[in-house]
């Protein structure tokens, strides 16, 4: 095997950068003349703005300009849209109300623009901020989902604060399933709020050529082309000829920079207004504040089981906070990314899952690491534990009795999903051996002899990834298509520069796709550059999130490679006099077979670049773009085991040993693999013990606005991970890759918190803080002294 | 950030000056919380004095079986000072498992205990230790030192130069971390101390405060198990996101006695 071709660990080209704090992130970028923009903030949840009296600030020094709502509204300025039409269960479309990046007549959260001050320096834009005066006239905050309905209303366009009633599955055939069982498990449960706290906080600068009326926007998005479409045809109306998007490096996103905000919008269309580029950097409670949140769910969930512990049916209720406003996909986070994954790796027969999506006074709520599929799996994971507790099963025999087959596939489940390929059971089995499930009673009693309770939990995760075959998605409401672009080009040197529309934050791509392209083509792998996050270079592509780079974006790259081979090929045959059809690719030169003849990729390309000698009819050059529209979604599987010790004296939980078993199909880079299967634990580790978004339910104020009080996981809370894979390639991809970015988020939460109830034997929620953990045991310790 | 006038004086007397030369003058030690604020915009200081220019405020001495402390030594210093790690492991443990490495190389030993922050852990070693704050003024003992959340003994304008340190027979240290923060939610000081047993506490309350209960169930028993059963009464302590009151008053206990077992 090479050590830079497809398999090898090579390390991450892109590092070098980053560790030497060369990175190039949008708060580097400094333009000739750049203004700064603040941003006015709602200080309460809920109100009525009756004035603005923006003329000291207009006044004061350094300030170019305050804008308000009034102002992008008689600008023809429009509402920030939500992508995805979710159909409800009456047949129509959810409540769509518009969403201003500047409020026109109320505020609905704690941290909504109100007004954009403009300044020369940053502290005299804030300073004049100070000045602005806002009359609220304030309404009752809606926090609380579970009354939200009788509530006072946020939007007029939404009776009851409901979003929408959607559900999936067959009720009928479930309530049956019901009346058959033997038994039924049953949970209340909380998926709760977390604010994703990207390393760099969003930024944008919005800079207008008044020469060709042209605009650039460099902003921290993980899909460029999607926030140029946002804001040409729905938010500022312009050609998007007249735009170019740059994403620039970016650190971190998780998903909460897919979504087009206020505040790049607003520094784009400024940048026109004032003449000058505008600048805008989130300071951290900003982001604390505004970024869209992710998860936060309230969920009923019951599983029909017959006697022997065969799953019938399952049924599910679920709310979801959606926030103030509609972020750009947040309605089909709880929705399809959601009720589709509640099969899980089992062959229950009948499912049915109704969603209400809720507005409430808080921040926007959308995709964050796993969008969805983390807060099935926690459904499916957290009952069927319930259900082998209940059956007194060993909850590893359960799961294994319920996998859906070898033979099963591609199995159809009752929630639309078609599951290509999987193999569960040598998952589960890799998984038990590696953490010694066979002697976990010595290790238990151990720890009771130490005064310390120590509990096992499993999750078997499947997610859907690779977003997405666009008909389907398209058919399900989704306002655009999820395939993916490539350009490769080689340059008369040898070298190849690949245009991709994924986008890298964090991933590893320039790593990767380096090495699919170095093998695809038998070329150097230090010869290939990656270039993303600019409309201005690569053609239309649709980004980073879903865990689809590589399934979706490097397969388009793999067959732009495979139309430069077949190019290629031509060239070849011409130079070696020889026929096409016997000309060979193999290892990065062409032959032609039954003789010596060989032509080195390179020579190739020069010879496309200088066509001295050439065929008739091809074309000079060598560079060749291709699309690919996924056929399916790529279904990726594993198993989780994490086990813990809970210190009753003090409600610590201590993870002593963590095993992770994923199938993710065909692996590029092992390394890069295993670096986002160990951060996605530590999410998911992050939401289950220590995550936890709270907003006051009077007021409405964010209460964990900080680090003082929004606790992230760090280094010293984790064992070291343990990792192993097993494979079963997707079908239907060239790679026969899968994805895996996303899976450590979707599988943690619940292996962790089955591990805590094993532990406590007791239900308990996210997150499991050590008071809450200690009231239980102590509970326990009262209860068993009795 | 508001404008301020900036001044950084080599000597007490400078220092002291140019504090009560102005409106809304602050000293500025290590500037941990200080400085935070400030950058929020919720502190306007007219005049920062910066404190770091002055020589003899820094640094650990042996004095008369005391080790004094200079105001300005950084937690850093403190917890890799061969003196303290002698004479007083306890307190190098402490001063090394406060904030983080950047915290640790620039928060002050004075810029704490002058903060009174409830969560802040040195405050428990002043009244664990009984030591005593010496002051441009005078002497104040540190029974008397912490009066209230953000509220010490010190008058306006009055500036901290060394701490003194009685040197402990035994002593030891143990907190709970405040899950988010990493500040103490609970940190217990326990110490033998000049022929007397000090048991202290911070985090839990508005205030560090001693356990006379405590103190006088080690001055039986030095032993953790002579301290089960003392409940500490939940009244009065802090309660927040990460520990309810009465959790924090458990937690007293449970800290008193690892503290205590640490030394066994």
């Amino acid at each position: 095997m090479p050590d830079t071709g497809i398999g090898a660990s090579v390390k991450r080209k892109e590092d070098y950068r980053f560790l030497t704090g060369k990175g190039h992130y949008t708060d580097d970028i400094n333009k000739a003349g750049q203004v700064y923009a603040c941003f006015l903030r709602s200080p309460v949840a809920h109100a009525k703005v009756t004035s603005i009296n923006a003329e000291e600030a207009r006044k004061a020094d350094g300030v170019v300009a305050v804008f308000t709502g009034q102002d992008m509204a008689d600008d023809g300025v429009g509402s920030l849209p939500c992508g995805w039409v979710v159909t409800d269960r009456h047949g129509d479309p959810h409540k769509a109300p518009p969403h201003y990046p500047l409020v026109r007549d109320k505020v609905r959260y704690v941290g909504d623009q109100v007004a954009m001050v403009i300044a020369e320096s940053l502290s005299q834009a804030r300073e004049a901020a100070d000045m602005i005066e806002v009359d609220y006239e304030e309404l009752d905050p809606v926090i609380d989902m579970k009354s939200a309905e009788n509530a006072e209303l946020i939007h007029e366009e939404a009776p009851g604060n409901l979003c929408f009633d959607w559900e999936l599955g067959d009720k009928s055939a479930v309530d049956e399933a019901f009346s058959k069982a033997d038994r039924v498990a049953q949970l209340d449960l909380v998926n709760n709020r977390l604010i994703p706290n990207a390393m760099e906080p969003r930024a944008a600068i919005g800079e207008y050529d008044s020469g060709t009326d042209s605009y650039t926007v460099y902003s921290t998005s993980q899909n460029p082309h999607l926030l140029r479409l946002i804001l040409c045809a729905f938010v500022l109306n312009l050609p998007e000829t007249k735009v170019r998007v740059v994403a620039p490096d970016v650190g971190g996103g998780f998903g909460s920079k897919i979504f087009a905000y206020a505040e790049e919008t607003a520094c784009t269309w400024a940048a026109r207004k004032v003449g000058r580029p505008v600048k805008w950097t989130a300071e951290r409670a900003e982001s604390f504040l505004t970024d869209a949140h992710g998860r936060d769910h309230i969920t009923h969930v019951e599983l029909a089981l017959d006697a022997g512990g065969k799953f019938l049916g399952l049924k599910v209720d679920t709310k979801a906070n959606l926030g103030a406003y509609l972020s750009s996909f947040s309605t089909c986070v709880p929705t399809y990314l959601y009720a589709t994954l509640l099969a899980g790796q089992y062959t229950t027969p009948a499912i049915h899952c109704n969603v209400k999506g809720m507005f409430t006074n808080t921040a926007p709520v959308d995709a964050y690491r796993g969008a969805g599929r983390p807060e099935a799996t926690y459904v499916v994971e957290r009952i069927v534990e319930v259900a082998a507790r209940e059956l007194d099963m060993d909850p590893a025999e359960l799961r294994r009795k319920n996998f859906i087959q070898p033979d099963q596939f591609p199995y159809q489940t009752p929630v639309a999903l078609n599951y290509d390929t999987g193999d569960y059971e040598p998952t589960l089995d890799k998984a038990l051996q590696m953490i010694d499930y066979t002697s976990f009673s010595q290790r238990r009693a151990e720890s009771e002899r130490n005064g310390k309770l120590r509990g096992i939990g499993f999750s078997a995760y499947i997610e859907a990834c690779g977003l997405a075959p666009s008909a389907v998605v398209g058919s399900l409401g989704a306002g655009v298509g999820l395939w993916e672009s490539a350009q490769v080009r080689f340059n008369a040197t040898g070298t190849v520069s690949v245009f991709t529309g994924s986008h890298s934050h964090g991933q590893g791509h320039e790593t990767t796709f380096s090495q699919l392209v170095a093998d695809k083509l038998g070329i150097p792998y230090e010869n290939v550059e990656i270039v993303h996050g600019d409309t201005g270079q690569i053609p239309m592509g649709m980004g980073t999130y879903g865990s689809r780079s590589l399934a979706v974006g490097g397969s388009a790259i793999s067959k732009a490679c495979d139309k430069v081979i077949e190019k290629g090929r031509k060239i070849a045959a011409h130079l070696m006099e020889a026929s096409p059809e016997d000309v060979e690719f193999k290892d990065g030169h062409f032959t032609v077979s039954g003789t010596d003849k060989s032509k080195a990729m390179a020579e190739i390309a020069f010879t496309a670049y200088v066509p001295h000698n050439y065929p008739e009819g091809v074309e000079p050059g060598l560079d060749e773009t291709a699309f690919y529209d996924p056929l399916n979604f790529t279904y990726p599987a594993g198993v989780h085991i994490a086990e813990v010790e809970i210190d009753p004296d003090t409600g610590m939980t201590e993870i002593k040993d963590w095993v992770a078993v994923d199938d993710f199909g065909r692996i590029l880079n092992p390394m890069i693999v295993e670096g986002q299967v160990h951060g996605g634990i530590a999410q998911g580790v992050g939401q289950a013990l220590y995550e936890n978004c709270v907003y006051d339910s009077d007021s409405g104020q964010l209460i964990t606005g900080s680090y003082m009080d929004y606790c992230m996981p760090r280094a010293d809370n984790f064992p070291t991970f343990r990792v192993g894979m097993t494979t079963s390639e997707c079908t239907h991809n060239p790679l026969g890759v899968k994805g895996c970015g996303e899976a450590g988020a979707i599988a943690a939460p619940a292996a962790l918190m089955n591990a805590i109830t094993d532990a406590l034997d007791q239900e308990i929620d996210m997150p499991a803080s050590p008071e809450k953990v200690w009231r239980i045991a102590q509970a326990k310790i009262k209860q068993a002294a009795e | 950030m508001y404008n301020f006038d900036y001044h950084r004086p080599n000597s007490v007397d400078d220092a002291v000056r140019a504090r009560g030369g102005s409106e809304d003058a602050t000293f500025l030690a290590g500037g941990m919380t200080l400085l935070p604020t400030m950058k929020q915009r919720l502190a306007s200081p007219s005049d920062i004095v910066d404190l770091s220019a002055i020589q003899d405020m820094t640094g650990v001495c042996e004095d008369d079986g005391r080790l004094a402390i200079g105001a300005m030594t950084t937690h850093a210093s403190v917890a890799s000072d061969p003196l303290v790690n002698q004479k007083i492991p306890a307190l190098a443990k402490l001063a090394g498992g406060i904030g983080d490495p950047q915290v640790r190389n620039r928060g002050t030993l004075g810029g704490s205990i002058a903060n009174a922050d409830p969560s802040a852990d040195y405050p428990a070693a002043v009244l664990g230790l009984g030591a005593t704050v010496k002051t441009n003024k005078r002497e104040i003992s540190g029974d008397d030192f912490f009066v209230d959340m953000f509220e010490t003994a010190l008058e306006e304008g009055e500036l901290i130069l060394s701490v003194n340190f009685p040197v402990p027979d035994k002593a030891a240290y143990a907190k709970f971390p405040n899950p988010a923060s990493r500040y103490a939610m609970v940190g217990v000081f326990v110490a033998q101390v000049g022929g007397e047993t000090r048991v202290a506490v911070t985090g839990a309350a508005p205030s560090a405060f001693r356990v006379s209960e405590m103190e006088a169930a080690l001055s039986n028993s030095f032993s953790a198990d002579a301290l089960r059963g003392i409940n500490i009464p939940a009244d009065g302590m802090n309660s927040d996101l990460h520990g309810s009151a009465e959790y924090r008053a458990h937690l007293v206990n449970v800290m008193a006695r690892r503290a205590v077992e640490s030394l066994s």
